[in-house]
Formats: structure tokens, C-alpha cells, sequence
């Protein structure tokens, strides 16, 4: 149980924010994290022992909230973006940086639930594609199309007004 | 310098700073020639960024007490000590209503509080012994040969030095051993052959709940034993043999286990 304890309890703050922007609901997420860290106690001695811990735990937590969104989904819950509470998500450091986390996360928040977790777990757990293929148990190549159709609803979502006012002056230097 | 066409994963791959170098270098000197596209990948690594930057704090939290992972660990061994002594408290009660005809054994077990403790060691020696001494195959899963890759193994999962104890003067072979599985965590089993088809084993595995407890015996059937603990280790020696027989041995393999 000391490996277990040394191995797992630094990764449970990278699980909260995993459950929390995966469910955008913070009690939910941590409710979610403590039924993760419980199974993953009880089913310790049963993981491949040359396996990495941090893709076997967040298999765990990732099932559980696919389990939890699909069973919100039939009983015809659904949060909507206006209700969510923003807060929960997303803290914004600085007031400069407010609106522009806030767009983000909003964002992130209407992507479809496949192509949220792929951009979580490459871009802000920093698994490998790998890694992200073996959590959602699909080949590399869905791993890699989630991606690129994740990041590029996003950028259509955001609008990066700056780029785009910019983007003729460089076709034109072309 | 051979040019492998440059893909969209290698974009990605560059935003995620996944690439090798000489491949990173590849899709930079793309990017510079194609600015639209060099665009879209700026567009890509800035909403990484901004991603990062507003979920960050989510991690910075203080861990809610909930999820605290030493204290779950605790509450869960706490609810199965709690769940097994129930169980066992059931199972007693169920044998005193049957009058008591499961024989003295089982009523001899279950009435031991608590649970985990030496009857339950006798009870798990008995078990595997009966499972591995009677088998013909493969008795053991490690050979006398690889006595001490054996022993560091078994040290290794119970997390304290074992030895494997020489039963030669008393006329049994080593014959080698293998990790069995108990509620309470790994145990090792050592296996010993007279050579005239008699077979003894000894099982130790850690104690959380009676470390030092006195010998004393116990059967069931035709298989006999003894058990006692010391300093956290519980030791079980069983065999088909008659208490008169074992009780020598027993005291053998002790006197070895203490390193006297």
C-alpha cells in the first residue's frame, strides 16, 4: 500500500480537474474522484505490474464518468451552459485573463464529450497519444482525429479575432 | 535529408511538442513557408495555453479531506475487518442452530476472535497444503535449486526477510515453495519430501492481528499442524502426521526462524 500511496496521491489534483472539466460540476467531479481512488485501492494488487499507474488510474476515473454523463443523458438532465456554474470550473488567476478562460472553458464545454477528453488528456494532462488511446480504449488513429476535429471546433468557437484580423497581411506578404 | 510529406499529426504533434528533434525541425521549416498554415497551428498552440492556464487552478486546490488517500485506504480495511468479523459472527451462528454437527474444526475457527489471526493462518496452511502437497505436476512453482530466488521473492511481497528452514535433520527435503494468496495479504509456502512420499509444508505470511501468539495445534481430517507468531510473522507447519510427529519438527523449524 506505501507504492500505491507514493504512486497515486501526487496524480489526485490532475484527477479532480480531469473530472471536474470532463462533468463541469464540481461536487459531482469530486464525489466521481473519491468512487476512482476507492476502486483503485480494491483492484491494486489485480493491475499489470509493468503498467503505468497514471494511465491505469485515469482508465478508472475516465469510465466512471463516461458511466456518470451517459446516466445523466437518459434521465434527460442536462446542465445547460448558462446554469453551469462557472466558478466551478474555472478560476481565473487575473482579471486580464478572465473573459478569455471564461471563452475557453465554455468552449471546451460544448465540444462532444469524446473530443473533450482527448483534448484533456493531451493537452492538459500531458499523456501521450498512447497513453490517451489506452484511457479511452481506441486506436491512436480516433485518438488522433478527436484531436484534430477538438481543436479545430474550438478555434471556430473562439474566433481568435487577432489572427484572423491578421491573417490577410500575411496571405498578402505571400 | 529525405521529405516524408508533412501530415496533419505532425501538426499536432508539433502544437504537443510530441516530435523528435529532426522532425520538429522538418515541420518548422514547413510552417515557415506555409503561413496560413503556420496560422491554424499558432491558433492550436494559444488555445493549448489558454486551456492550461484556466484549468491549472482546478490543481492548485487544497485536496478536500474526502479524498485524502491514506484515510480511505483506513476507512476500507476498517469496513472489511468489520465485514469479516460479522461474517464469521453469522457463520458461528449458523453452525450453533445446526447443533453443532460440522464438527469441532469450524466451531473451533470461528469462535477465535478476531479474524485473520492464528486460527485463520492454521486454516489457510491446512487449505494449501491440501491443494499443492497432494499435487503431482507441480508442487511447487520454484524449485529447491532456486532456494534463494525463492526467498528474496517471498521477502520482497511479504515486505520482511523470510528464510526457508532446513529440515534435514528431521528427514525432510526442501523441496521449494511458491506464494500462495490469503485475505490478509501474500504468504509464502516452503514444501519438504521424506523421499518416502510423505510431504510437510510450512506457510508464514504477515500477522496484523495476533503478532506473537504461543504454539498450539490444530487439525482437520488427516492433515495436523502447528502454529504460532513472532514478532509479526505467523508461522504454520502441517502434514499428515500424527501431533506426536510434528511437534519435534515444529519446534525445529522455530528454533530456526529465530536464528538460534
Amino acid at each position: 500500500m506505501t507504492t500505491m500511496t507514493s504512486l497515486i496521491e501526487p496524480l489526485i489534483p490532475a484527477l479532480r480537474r480531469y473530472a471536474r472539466a470532463l462533468l463541469r460540476d464540481s461536487s459531482a467531479a469530486d464525489d466521481l474522484v473519491q468512487d476512482c481512488l476507492e476502486r483503485a485501492i480494491g483492484r491494486w494488487h489485480q493491475r499489470r505490474q509493468d503498467g503505468d499507474a497514471r494511465t491505469w488510474i485515469f482508465t478508472i476515473l475516465h469510465n466512471l464518468a463516461i458511466n456518470r454523463l451517459r446516466q445523466a443523458q437518459r434521465r434527460g438532465r442536462h446542465v445547460a451552459i448558462e446554469d453551469a456554474d462557472e466558478d466551478s470550473v474555472s478560476h481565473p488567476p487575473a482579471q486580464e485573463d478572465r473573459i478569455r478562460h471564461h471563452d475557453v472553458v465554455q468552449a471546451l464545454a460544448d465540444l462532444p464529450e469524446d473530443q473533450r477528453a482527448v483534448l484533456l488528456l493531451v493537452a492538459v494532462e500531458d499523456l501521450s497519444y498512447a497513453e490517451a488511446a489506452d484511457v479511452l480504449d481506441v486506436p491512436i488513429g480516433t485518438v488522433m482525429s478527436r484531436l484534430a476535429r477538438g481543436r479545430e471546433r474550438l478555434r471556430r468557437a473562439l474566433g481568435e479575432p487577432d489572427r484572423i484580423a491578421k491573417a490577410p497581411n500575411l496571405r498578402r506578404i505571400k | 535529408m529525405s521529405s516524408r510529406p508533412i501530415s496533419e499529426d505532425d501538426l499536432h504533434a508539433f502544437v504537443d511538442q510530441a516530435l523528435d528533434p529532426a522532425r520538429r525541425t522538418e515541420v518548422a521549416e514547413y510552417l515557415k513557408s506555409h503561413p496560413d498554415v503556420a496560422g491554424r497551428v499558432e491558433d492550436y498552440r494559444r488555445q493549448r495555453e489558454s486551456l492550461r492556464a484556466a484549468l491549472a487552478p482546478i490543481a492548485e486546490e487544497p485536496v478536500p479531506s474526502r479524498l485524502d488517500l491514506r484515510r480511505l485506504i483506513e476507512a476500507r480495511r476498517a469496513s472489511r475487518v468489520g465485514w469479516r468479523a460479522a461474517a464469521v459472527a453469522a457463520a458461528a451462528a449458523i453452525v450453533l442452530l445446526c447443533g453443532g454437527a460440522a464438527g469441532g474444526w469450524m466451531l473451533h475457527d470461528l469462535s477465535q476472535p478476531p479474524a485473520g489471526g492464528i486460527a485463520a493462518l492454521a486454516s489457510q496452511a491446512t487449505e494449501s497444503f491440501e491443494v499443492y502437497a497432494s499435487d503431482h505436476v507441480r508442487p511447487v512453482e520454484l524449485r529447491a535449486e532456486d532456494r534463494t530466488l525463492l526467498v528474496d521473492w517471498a521477502s520482497q511481497r511479504l515486505g520482511r526477510a523470510v528464510t526457508a528452514p532446513d529440515l534435514s535433520r528431521s528427514g525432510y527435503r526442501f523441496m521449494g515453495g511458491r506464494l500462495v494468496a490469503t485475505p490478509q495479504g501474500p504468504a509464502v509456502l516452503f514444501m519438504y519430501d521424506d523421499d518416502r512420499g510423505t510431504r510437510l509444508a510450512v506457510l508464514s505470511r504477515r500477522m496484523a492481528v495476533d503478532q506473537d501468539a504461543p504454539m498450539r495445534p490444530h487439525s482437520r481430517g488427516s492433515t495436523a499442524g502447528f502454529a504460532w507468531a513472532e514478532n509479526g510473522i505467523g508461522y504454520s507447519l502441517v502434514g499428515p502426521l500424527p501431533a506426536e510427529a510434528l511437534h519435534p519438527i515444529a519446534n525445529e523449524v522455530r528454533r530456526q526462524e529465530r536464528g538460534i
